[in-house]
Parts: structure tokens; C-alpha cells; sequence
């Protein structure tokens, strides 16, 4: 008696190709598996789950009926025989060959490596992340001696400067960014003022909002503002350029020839960022004064004459001094982040990346650490 | 496999390139360019750097539209509108140099991807089983299947590459440039790798090669493309016969009079 079931796929290029099997009563409580057709991958389809309800021994697979067949069929066949003890009966030499090879190839083996419990997991990340970060640190402050070393040989010998690579960073930090940070600190000027004045309002002191303006952006925002979109624009441009020499041995090829990449590539990097943040620093507060001063016009009616000479009035002279010694700070710390994870980079592509990320997230936090601490340290000292 | 041949549409070609041109901006690369790649044959591909092979690959499974010109693979006209290029895409493998390995997957699941893109309804286990067994068929040690790209060997790279292509039995297998970077010894193992697998599982192999040995210890015929187009299709003692400048330095050179030599002693 046959009792037949199995399945009929078609393939993908609508051949009429299918895998089907049948089972046949043989000796015993046994059964003969009789696979026919083509046995290939695009044809097996369910076949494997099947297979797998045969509850009765089976006897011996027949391949007699079989047209053509793929490891993937051989693989079939093969795991078959192999679970049941099934002898393989009228094999065609072809797969006779892929059956013996994918047997050869059965080796076991995993998909994907054992995941750890998740508490070890857990605490292995947090230590990685403890040791990268106390790693990181002592390399930063190592970073700053190699440069500040580099420096003194410059000073002493002024012939080694690299004034055209300097200049061209001056351009690209300074004189590039002066448009988006001339934008970013107009607009940020007008949400100060306008949210200032609606709280001010309420105890009709509409006026205060030319000190809100005037002290918050020559103080904090006009610096601290362009420091994050220096940190964004040139720090990542510079991580990403010094990994990319660094992934193609060209910063090794420097050391080889004698070039020290720190002169070469670092310091005239750390000038221009250095240079141009009090610069631009200003250029963001004047900008911001000048959108705020804009609205105040506009919904306060304060006339661009009375702005000004209140600005003068209510802002110390200290206000401009602070966001001053600030920024070529700030200017350090986001050049040498960006230098220093664009030193980091060994291997690959995705390094890279992961190093360009990690110099602005960095150069960011630290920023802002030191600006607190700038705001303590000068309120100490009586610039409050 | 012989039971393949002449069943499918096609006819005795796996590959059919006719007038094809390729072009970047005014720089022509391919003019009027022609080949046919036999079934179950492994065929060479040379040429000086710059002369398109890469090109004529890319061309031939879709990466690259070309201006003019007609390819068809197993039959299927490849810039036919109206042709099924998903149904084509199952039927061929491609080993790029580096290995184009998914860097965030495991080898076993780089060679599960085309598997599962390709039959989703296919049973999980089972789809385990066939990347497994791809895996140790490749050349690569069981253990190597749970491991990232990252922890292999350019060597082994390259393997799982070649166990991605050949994820879904393919009819044509494309490498390009499968033993460059590699030591002689791992390049030597990885030519009879191609060559025994090529035997057992009897698809066509499209070769680019620069590497003398690889031309000589595996490939049944060389094309050498010059000039922008295939200059000459043969065995290397067809192609030694004709006068050309660059095939008669190329096979005669220094390198590759000591290629030749080192079959021969083998022989």
C-alpha cells in the first residue's frame, strides 16, 4: 500500500519542479522512504517538517525517483539516513558525490557563541567601561605633554611651524563656520529674549531683558554654543581625518621619514582651534545681542539706540573678560579630543566612526564640566 | 553536475556578454565587448589593472548598468525588463575581494541571509543545518560558524565569503580576485578549495584573477581582456600561440614563466 503524502513547490522561476516523497510498508514495523523529483533548494520547501512526523523506523531511502539534486537535497537525504540508520538505496553518481560531501562537512558547530548570564555580562561592560574610561584619561593627559613638548620645539625652533597647514585650519575652523554660527546665535538671541521677556513681564520688568540678553550671551551662551558646534563641525573633521592617515599608515609613514605627526598634523590643528574660538566666541555673543536686540525692537518697542546704550550700562566689562578666557579653553579641549581619538584609531573603517562619535561626545561633556567649573571659580573671584 | 547541463534554458553557456560598452564620463572602459562562458567551466579573467575587469563583473550580475549591449546568464536576458532578476540573483554567488562579510552578524547567519531572504518559509532548523554544513564544506573549522568577521583571518574571511555564495547552490559562482592578500600556502588551498568544490558541486566559476598559479592550476580557460574588449578566450598554451604583446609578457614573463615551471615540476 502507498500511502502518500508530501508536497508540491513550485520553484521560483516556475519550473515545473517539485520534491515530493512516498512511503512504502516494508519488512517489520518499518517504512521505505521513496524521494522523487527535483530535490534541490528552491523545492524542499516543508519537506524537513515532514520528515521529522515519521514516527515509524525507517527501513531505506530510496533516490531511484529523483531527477536532480543540490547539497541542499544531499543535506536532506544524508541527516535523514543519519538520524534513522536507514540504508541509502539507487543513488545517481551525482548524489552519491554531494551526499558523501555534505556528510564530510557534518561537523556540528553553533550559530552564534554562547551568551554569558547576563549579570557576568553586566559587570565584564561596566569594568571595560571603568578601565576604558581611566585609560582614556591617563592618554589625554599624556596627549597634552606630547603637544605642549611639540610646542616648545616650535617655539625654539620657528622654522619648523607649518604656517600653510595652520592658516588653512584657521579657514576651516574660523572663517568657514561663521556663517552657521552667526545664524545659530542670532536665533538662540531671540528665543533668550523672547522667552526672558514673557517671564519679565509678569513683574512689568520688560527692561531687564536687555541684562538677560546682554550678560547670559558675552558670559555663557555665545562661547558655550560655539564651542559644541566647533566640537561638531571640526572636531569629528578632525578625528575622522587623522584616523582615516592613521588607517592607511600614513601617519606611520610620517614617523618613518622623520616627520613628527604631532607638528605636523596635530598642532597646527590645535592653533586654529585654539585661535579662532575667542573669535568666534565673540562673533557668536555679538550676533546673539544682535537678535535679541532685534526682538526687543520688534514686541518690546526698545529702540536699537536705548538696547545699545542699556547694554552698556548693565553689562560689566568683566562679562566679555570671562567668556574670553574661556573659549581658547574650550578650543583646546575640543582640538585635542578630536586629535587624540583620531590618534586612537587601529584597523578598521568602522573604528573610524567610532572614534570620530566618541571625540565629539567627548569633547562636548568636557566643555561643559569645565564651564561649571568656570562658573564657580569666577563668581569666587568676584566677576559674578 | 552533468544531470544540470542542457536541462535548464540556456544552452551550453552559463554566461553570454554581446556588444557591451561601459563608460565613465569620457573614459570608455568596455567597447563592443564580447564573451560566453561555458557550463561547469572555470574560466580566468586577466588584464592589466584598469582594463575593466572588475567592470565586466559588475556589469554581468547588475551592479554596474551598462550603456549598450546584452548579457544574459543561464539564459535569462539580464537587461530585459521584463526578466525575473530575483529568480536569477538565487542562482548565482558572488565572493567579493575582501569578503563583504556582514560585520554584525556571525558567519553562520552571513550564510543564512541569503537562505532565509530567499525561502522564509524554510524550516529554522533545518536553515542552520545548510549554513553549517556550508561552513566546514568551505574550508572553515565548525567553531569558526558562531564567530564575528572580525575574528578571522583575511583566510578565513575569504571562506566565509565563499560559503555566503555558495549559500543557495548556485549555478554560477563569481569571484573576484579570491587569493590576492593571501600567503602562498593559504592561497594555494584556497585554488584546490575552488577547484574541488567546482568538482563536486559542478557550477561554473567566473575567476578575475591577477595570480599566475590560480590561471594555472585551476582554470580550464583565460580570457584576456585588453583594448577594451576580450582580446582572446583560450586554454594557456592557446593563448601562449597567439602573437600579442602584453599575453606573450604576461604568460612569458618572469612571473609567469616560474608559474609555469612550478606546474610542470607538480606534473
Amino acid at each position: 500500500m502507498l500511502v502518500l503524502f508530501g508536497q508540491i513547490a513550485h520553484s521560483l522561476n516556475a519550473m515545473a519542479d517539485f520534491a515530493d516523497f512516498t512511503l512504502e510498508d516494508a519488512a517489520g514495523d518499518a517504512l521505505n522512504v521513496h524521494f522523487s523529483g527535483v530535490l534541490v533548494i528552491e523545492t524542499i520547501g516543508d519537506l524537513p517538517q515532514q520528515l521529522g512526523k515519521i514516527e515509524q523506523s525507517i527501513g531505506a531511502i530510496d533516490l531511484a525517483a529523483v531527477d536532480k539534486i543540490d547539497t541542499a537535497g544531499a543535506w536532506l537525504v544524508y541527516r535523514l539516513g543519519r538520524d534513522s540508520g536507514a540504508e541509502i538505496r539507487n543513488m545517481s553518481t551525482d548524489a552519491d558525490r554531494l551526499i558523501r560531501a555534505v556528510g564530510d562537512a557534518d561537523q556540528g558547530g553553533e550559530v552564534r557563541p554562547e551568551p554569558l548570564p547576563p549579570f557576568l555580562r553586566i559587570m565584564g561592560q561596566a569594568g571595560e567601561a571603568v578601565f576604558n574610561a581611566f585609560n582614556s584619561l591617563i592618554g589625554m593627559i599624556a596627549f597634552l605633554g606630547e603637544i605642549i613638548i611639540a610646542l616648545g620645539g616650535q617655539i625654539l625652533h620657528p622654522g619648523r611651524i607649518r604656517w600653510g597647514a595652520t592658516f588653512r585650519h584657521f579657514e576651516q575652523v574660523g572663517v568657514t563656520a561663521l556663517g552657521i554660527v552667526g545664524l545659530m546665535s542670532f536665533l538662540i538671541g531671540i528665543v533668550i529674549a523672547q522667552q526672558g521677556a514673557v517671564q519679565l513681564r509678569q513683574f512689568g520688568a520688560e527692561v531687564f531683558t536687555i541684562n538677560l540678553v546682554g550678560r547670559i550671551t558675552l558670559r555663557e551662551l555665545g562661547v558655550l554654543m560655539t564651542a559644541i558646534m566647533v566640537a561638531g563641525r571640526s572636531g569629528s573633521a578632525f578625528a575622522a581625518q587623522i584616523g582615516t592617515m592613521k588607517m592607511t599608515e600614513e601617519v606611520d609613514a610620517m614617523r618613518t621619514i622623520g616627520v613628527s605627526p604631532i607638528e605636523a598634523l596635530v598642532l597646527p590643528r590645535v592653533a586654529a582651534s585654539v585661535l579662532m574660538m575667542p573669535l568666534l566666541g565673540f562673533y557668536a555673543s555679538v550676533m546673539a545681542i544682535i537678535g535679541g536686540g532685534l526682538l526687543c525692537w520688534i514686541t518690546l518697542e526698545i529702540p536699537p539706540v536705548t538696547f545699545v546704550q542699556r547694554i552698556q550700562e548693565v553689562v560689566p566689562m568683566h562679562d566679555l573678560y570671562v567668556g574670553l578666557v574661556k573659549a581658547p579653553v574650550f578650543g583646546l579641549i575640543v582640538a585635542m579630543a578630536g586629535c587624540f581619538q583620531g590618534m586612537q584609531v587601529r584597523g578598521n573603517a568602522e573604528e573610524v566612526g567610532m572614534r570620530t562619535t566618541a571625540a565629539v561626545v567627548q569633547a562636548i561633556f568636557m566643555v561643559i564640566v569645565l564651564d561649571a567649573f568656570f562658573a564657580v571659580f569666577f563668581t569666587e573671584v568676584g566677576w559674578g | 553536475m552533468e544531470q544540470r547541463e542542457g536541462d535548464e534554458a540556456g544552452g551550453e553557456f552559463a554566461i553570454r556578454v554581446r556588444g557591451l560598452r561601459n563608460s565613465f564620463g569620457d573614459q570608455v572602459v568596455h567597447e563592443n565587448l564580447s564573451l560566453d562562458v561555458r557550463r561547469g567551466e572555470i574560466l580566468g579573467v586577466v588584464g592589466g589593472s584598469g582594463t575593466g575587469k572588475s567592470v565586466l563583473m559588475r556589469s554581468i550580475i547588475g551592479l554596474q548598468h551598462p550603456d549598450e549591449g546584452e548579457i544574459e546568464v543561464m539564459g535569462h536576458a539580464m537587461l530585459d525588463d521584463s526578466t525575473d532578476q530575483l529568480a536569477i540573483r538565487s542562482r548565482w554567488g558572488v565572493l567579493f575581494q575582501g569578503g563583504a562579510l556582514f560585520s554584525t552578524l556571525t558567519v553562520a547567519e552571513n550564510v543564512m541571509v541569503p537562505i532565509r531572504e530567499f525561502y522564509p518559509a524554510m524550516e529554522r532548523q533545518f536553515r542552520r543545518e545548510l549554513a553549517l554544513y556550508k561552513i566546514v564544506l568551505s574550508g572553515l573549522p565548525a567553531e569558526a560558524a558562531s564567530k564575528y568577521p572580525s575574528e578571522l583571518s583575511g583566510g578565513m574571511k575569504k571562506r566565509a565569503g565563499l560559503a555566503r555564495a555558495l549559500a543557495l547552490d548556485p549555478d554560477v559562482l563569481f569571484l573576484d580576485e579570491p587569493t590576492a592578500g593571501l600567503d602562498p600556502i593559504g592561497a594555494a588551498a584556497f585554488d584546490s578549495l575552488t577547484k574541488k568544490l567546482q568538482q563536486t558541486l559542478g557550477y561554473t566559476v567566473f575567476l578575475i584573477t591577477h595570480d599566475l598559479d590560480t590561471l594555472h592550476e585551476i582554470c580550464d580557460r583565460v580570457a584576456v581582456l585588453a583594448d577594451r574588449k576580450v582580446i582572446a578566450v583560450g586554454t594557456i598554451p592557446e593563448l601562449l600561440a597567439l602573437d600579442h604583446p602584453w599575453i606573450q609578457e604576461y604568460f612569458n614573463g618572469p612571473r609567469g614563466r616560474a608559474a609555469l615551471q612550478s606546474r610542470d615540476r607538480k606534473a
